[in-house]
């Protein structure tokens, strides 16, 4: 029994930003894995939620004309993990997100929660970030599209206004063709878990395979908010895929960009060395998916 | 044997796996009340006041309960059997509401309310007024001069109980152990050690959550429905509590949903008894949230081992010394019997030549309270020991398995202060069974070359030795009933309990074997209620297949003879008496084919001393050829115009013995040391345990077991903020029990020999699967890294810092 105020069921995106808007103490509920626990805690007691978890319009991912990949809001992680087009194109997503929780999690929650909830931790979210990724919000006033890179204001906070849907999520044609991906959640436990630290890297190499064209590192849990290491990513342009040198500098510089705290999950010295050593391993592994050769 | 040590599937498999069996939950009557408890938000003070007037206006709210209302009156809840003597009575230092805070989340108030809903709602607007004092989360600052007595009535400051053991000499102490060895063996020819080892504080996690409802009866009985390991002494305990006499109250235990020792406590009982008693006797149902189990009820001990020993160069173990520092939280609970287990296993694990030194502190603090889990302090008394144990062999360049087996307790073992024997003993056989099923000596040997890179792999192990029951520390008594059907299928009753770990069917099994009743033609009741079911204080200790299997042993033995009773009435009175019955025929056959069988006349008397039941069939004894289903005798006895008898049996074993259980665990790990991450590559466990009853369920207890030690040795740590009091992970996302992705294949094996002391041959194996794992793995790592973890569990923060101290990975220094 949870203490609610109302539950409003909607039938679309309209409905929804309509019921959103009528009522300033109604809050989004979807897959309910984020939403119901803060309810039970208390935190969201006596709130009227408003169910987008029947709206069609907003689940699967579509492949589009122009070759961008739109991925629905409402998306479970199991749908997503199993879809072929994230298999084909973004896979590091679609297993990232299968380390969320346990299977029953994974049936209910969807990406579009696992963002809007604002966590840093959220097994989504350092990959959203290497894969740029453009979140959709639907309000009163229409569409607003917000690069994920401006998505976080804070733990917990985004710009998504209290009355905005999310609908989905673009991700470029250019942000992930020639891209190999790795996702790496570091955890207490192989499940059930929540992430003391995700790591994700995306590499293009060049056509030989020998040398690194552009990587991208993300990070959750090293920053109050998912973040990015734009000079360490930097650093590595044109690399050899061999060169353990600029590798170890490119871990070096990516500590100087992360921002971990000490907390009694984990102390900031702990953190970062996880830190450190993700970056190389999911470097590496990512080189490795693409046909690279790596000093092991 | 039919019955016993045969794989029988378990009595309750059905109802369990298909979700029909009944637990507490599933029981309640219609239009129940619930009730809430509110929690102190501070860790050590006194409640001024509680303003309720808010709360009560909440819709559906029906009464709101303080610390102000409650009876003045002070009961344990430790579930030990009562005792009565004085000195041996468990500490009386609760009241169902504590106006004097002691732990944070205390219980001050609770509101009842005809929705929990409701109840949430009353209780986020309840006003509580304290007089804050000082915090003291750790046994340190507990003990400090001038530190503030918890319970200033009970004990003038925070030790509750200090105890001091010693093996060898009268009066010895570790220091005179050490200048003989000194003068015996030569300064040069030893090695002393002195090292700290640490233990976690661990919530037990069982999947049903203490839950009841209560009401009171139309006869006046106060009756609880929970989920308890220990119906009678809930019982018992929840009469005093509430000031009434014990027959006035009534428990009835269903199916549970696991306890490992927490509910081995008296816990929501007697509040929710006074909670319904404050409504009229209304039905309320009082369910303890996840969050509410791990930071209020109980927990294992936190025991601090301090450490010392000396051993010669060839690894004889001359003496060591243990000073152990339990720190038992806001109430007694178990009081000093655990930490004083944690002592007397150190002392029996192995044999010092000179001598043992041990001293064993319980001390209150502010932290939450700790109480019996499974293994009752031997998991942490076992990692000291073990961890000692393989620093010594390290420290001398010796194998292990060597130190071990030349040191390790002997057959035939008595404890000086308990009398405890080792009577089977099978320890020996399990090191070397163990050892060659986890291919120790090849593994071993290739793990001490040289490693390098990130990645190092180990092997370890660990032993163990467990008593069988409590006895002659307290009472051990069990009680059971056989009750005969018409069909010739009976009901076992038993007072002790089914709280998952497979009791009903050994029970089950063992009456079969003594009765000669089909195993498939016994029911066993498995719900125990007071006000009927035979006395048993309950499941803990290790010691229901022992102590209340010699019940159902005697009980099953004594209704096969009344049984026997009367068949031989009915084959003397085949004739006469059967006449007009449907079952002549058959009876008359019997008496003929007996009779031919032992050549007696028509006149002969046939004995009963020349009967048997096997097989629900009477037989003849020494031939076996069956007479009479028992079917046709229990009919007949039910509904005989001549002489009918409702066969029945029931009796009470005093167990006055008890015998050691022992074994080994192997540990194959590979650590990745710059993630601090261990991975068990092989885990190979052997128990000694007596005869097993039943090895499906033998070894389901082992995997179990040997899940939660690598839980205590790996990830499972409750945090206290040492500023507050408050429980900083009390929730099974933060406290971290490993899944089923982590627990790696569990290899298990027994080393079976006959117990001489133990129905059908059986001692302990309850708790000693959770001691082992642990320690193995910490020796395992010891030899892959070098680096000796002291302190559990092993995370992998910990293992990182270690290994960094160790140089084995780099310093990161960023500012």
């Amino acid at each position: 029994m949870f203490d609610l105020q109302g539950f409003h069921e909607a039938k679309d995106v309209a409905d929804a930003v309509q019921a959103l808007t009528a009522n300033p103490n109604a809050e989004i509920i979807s897959g309910g894995t984020d939403v119901l626990i803060r309810v039970r805690e208390g935190k969201d007691a006596g709130k009227v939620l408003v169910s987008i978890k029947n709206i069609e319009e907003i689940k699967g991912v579509k492949l589009l004309d122009n070759g961008d990949l739109f991925i629905g809001a409402g998306t479970c992680f199991t749908h997503l993990t199993n879809d072929p087009l994230v298999q084909k194109h973004i896979p590091m997503l679609g297993e990232a997100v299968d380390t969320v929780g346990g299977p029953q999690i994974r049936n209910m929650g969807t990406i579009g929660g696992n963002i809007c909830n604002g966590a840093t931790s959220a097994d989504s979210a350092a990959g959203m970030q290497v894969l740029n990724a453009i979140v959709c919000l639907t309000g009163p006033n229409g569409e607003r599209r917000v690069p994920i890179s401006e998505f976080y204001t804070g733990p917990g906070k985004t710009v998504r206004e209290q009355n905005e849907v999310c609908t989905g999520f673009l991700i470029k044609k250019e942000d992930y063709e020639g891209f190999s991906g790795k996702y790496i959640k570091y955890g207490k436990r192989k499940a059930m878990e929540i992430a003391t630290l995700g790591c994700a890297v995306m590499v293009k190499l060049d056509k030989e395979k020998k040398h690194i064209e552009e990587v991208r590192l993300g990070y959750g849990v090293a920053a109050p908010t998912p973040i990015r290491c734009p000079k360490a990513e930097e650093s590595l342009k044109g690399a050899a895929c061999t060169d353990t040198e600029r590798m170890e500098n490119y871990v070096n510089i990516a500590l100087t960009e992360v921002r971990p705290r000490s907390s009694w999950r984990a102390s900031k010295e702990f953190r970062l060395q996880v830190i450190s050593e993700l970056a190389k391993r999911a470097l590496k592994e990512a080189i490795v998916l693409q046909g690279g050769q790596i000093n092991a | 044997m039919r019955a016993v040590g045969k794989d029988k599937i378990r009595v309750d498999a059905y109802g369990k796996v298909t979700g029909e069996a009944k637990y507490t939950a599933d029981l309640e009557p219609k239009n129940i009340l619930h009730g809430k408890v509110y929690h102190s938000t501070i860790g050590n003070g006194l409640v001024k006041s509680i303003d309720t007037s808010e709360a009560e206006k909440v819709p559906g709210v029906v009464k709101i309960l303080t610390c102000f209302d409650v009876p003045d009156i002070q009961f344990p809840t430790a579930g030990h059997p009562w005792s009565v003597e004085k000195a041996h009575q468990d500490i009386c230092d609760r009241k169902l509401l504590n106006q004097r805070v002691r732990i944070y989340g205390d219980d001050i108030a609770c509101v009842i309310a005809e929705n929990e809903v409701a109840c949430d709602q009353a209780l986020r607007l309840l006003k509580v007024e304290y007089e804050e004092y000082p915090v003291m989360t750790t046994v340190e600052e507990a003990l400090a001069e001038g530190a503030q007595a918890l319970h200033p009535d009970l004990r003038k400051d925070n030790v509750i109980v200090h105890s001091h053991m010693t093996m060898g000499e009268k009066d010895y102490t570790f220091e005179e152990g050490l200048k003989k060895a000194r003068e015996e063996y030569g300064e040069e020819n030893i090695f002393t050690l002195e090292r700290v080892y640490d233990t976690p504080k661990i919530s037990h996690c069982h999947i049903e959550l203490p839950v009841s409802f209560a009401y009171v009866d139309v006869n006046d009985k106060i009756t609880i429905v929970c989920s308890t390991q220990i119906p009678h002494i809930v019982r018992l305990y929840t009469a005093m509590a509430l000031g009434v006499p014990a027959g006035r109250v009534r428990i009835i235990k269903p199916y549970i949903g696991g306890g490992f020792g927490n509910k081995q406590d008296v816990l929501y009982e007697p509040l929710n008894a006074y909670m319904s008693m404050q409504v009229g006797g209304r039905p309320v149902r009082l369910e303890i949230s996840r969050e509410e189990t791990i930071y209020g009820t109980r927990t294992r001990h936190q025991i601090t081992g301090h450490t010392k020993a000396v051993v010669t160069k060839d690894g004889q173990i001359l003496s060591r010394r243990m000073e152990a520092f339990a720190n038992n939280g806001g109430y007694a609970s178990h009081g000093h019997a655990i930490c004083a287990n944690c002592g007397n296993v150190f002392k029996e694990l192995y044999i010092d030549k000179i001598g043992t030194e041990v001293d064993c502190w319980t001390v209150y603090t502010n932290a939450p309270t700790a109480g019996a889990m499974r293994g009752y302090g031997i998991p942490q008394s076992v990692w000291i020991t073990e961890c000692l144990t393989d620093d010594l062999a390290r420290k001398i360049g010796m194998d292990p398995l060597e130190i071990r087996l030349k040191n390790c307790i002997p057959a035939g073992f008595k404890d000086p202060h308990n009398g405890i024997t080792f009577h089977s003993y099978g320890l020996k056989d399990s090191i070397i069974k163990g050892a060659e099923l986890a291919n120790w000596k090849e593994k071993r040997a290739e793990y001490d070359k040289p490693q390098s890179g990130d990645k190092r792999r180990g092997i370890g192990m660990a032993i163990f030795c467990y008593k069988t029951g409590v006895h002659p520390i307290a009472l051990e008594t069990a009680a059971a009933r056989m009750v005969l059907n018409q069909d010739g299928s009976c009901q076992l009753f038993m007072g002790a309990t089914e709280i998952g770990q497979g009791a009903d069917t050994v029970f089950t099994q063992m009456a079969a074997e003594a009765s000669g009743i089909r195993y498939e033609e016994i029911y066993i009741g498995s719900t125990q209620d007071t006000d009927t079911s035979p006395f048993d204080t309950g499941a803990y200790a290790s010691r229901q297949t022992y102590v209340s299997g010699m019940a159902c042993k005697k009980v099953a033995e004594e209704f096969k003879d009344r049984i026997l009773d009367y068949a031989e009435y009915m084959l003397n009175n085949a004739v006469q008496d059967f006449s007009k019955t449907v079952y002549v025929e058959e009876v008359t056959a019997a008496a003929k084919k007996i009779r031919e069988l032992l050549s007696l006349s028509e006149e002969t008397e046939i004995s009963k001393d020349s009967l048997e039941l096997v097989d629900s069939q009477i037989v003849e004894k020494k031939s076996g050829n069956p007479l009479l289903p028992l079917a046709i005798l229990a009919d007949t006895a039910f509904y005989s115009l001549d002489k009918s008898v409702h066969i029945a049996a029931e009796c009470t074993n005093h167990c006055k013995s008890n015998t050691f259980s022992s074994g080994v665990c192997y540990a194959e790990v590979e650590v990745d040391m710059p993630l601090g991450l261990v991975e068990i590559l092989r885990i190979v466990e052997v128990h000694d345990s007596g005869k097993i009853i039943n090895h499906d369920t033998a070894r389901g207890q082992v995997h179990g077991g040997m899940a939660q030690s690598l839980g205590f040795g790996l990830s499972e740590d409750l945090l206290v903020d040492p500023k507050t009091g408050k429980v900083l992970n009390a929730n099974l996302l933060d406290f971290k029990i490993p899944t089923a992705m982590d627990v790696p294949d569990l290899e298990v094996d027994f080393v079976e020999l006959e117990d001489p002391t133990g129905p059908y041959g059986n001692k302990s194996l309850g708790e000693p699967p959770v001691i082992a794992a642990a320690p193995a793995v910490r020796n395992a790592i010891l030899q892959a890294t070098g680096v000796a973890m002291n302190v559990a569990p092993m995370t992998s923060q910990r293992l990182t810092d270690a290994f960094r101290e160790a140089g084995l990975i780099k310093t990161i220094s960023v500012d």
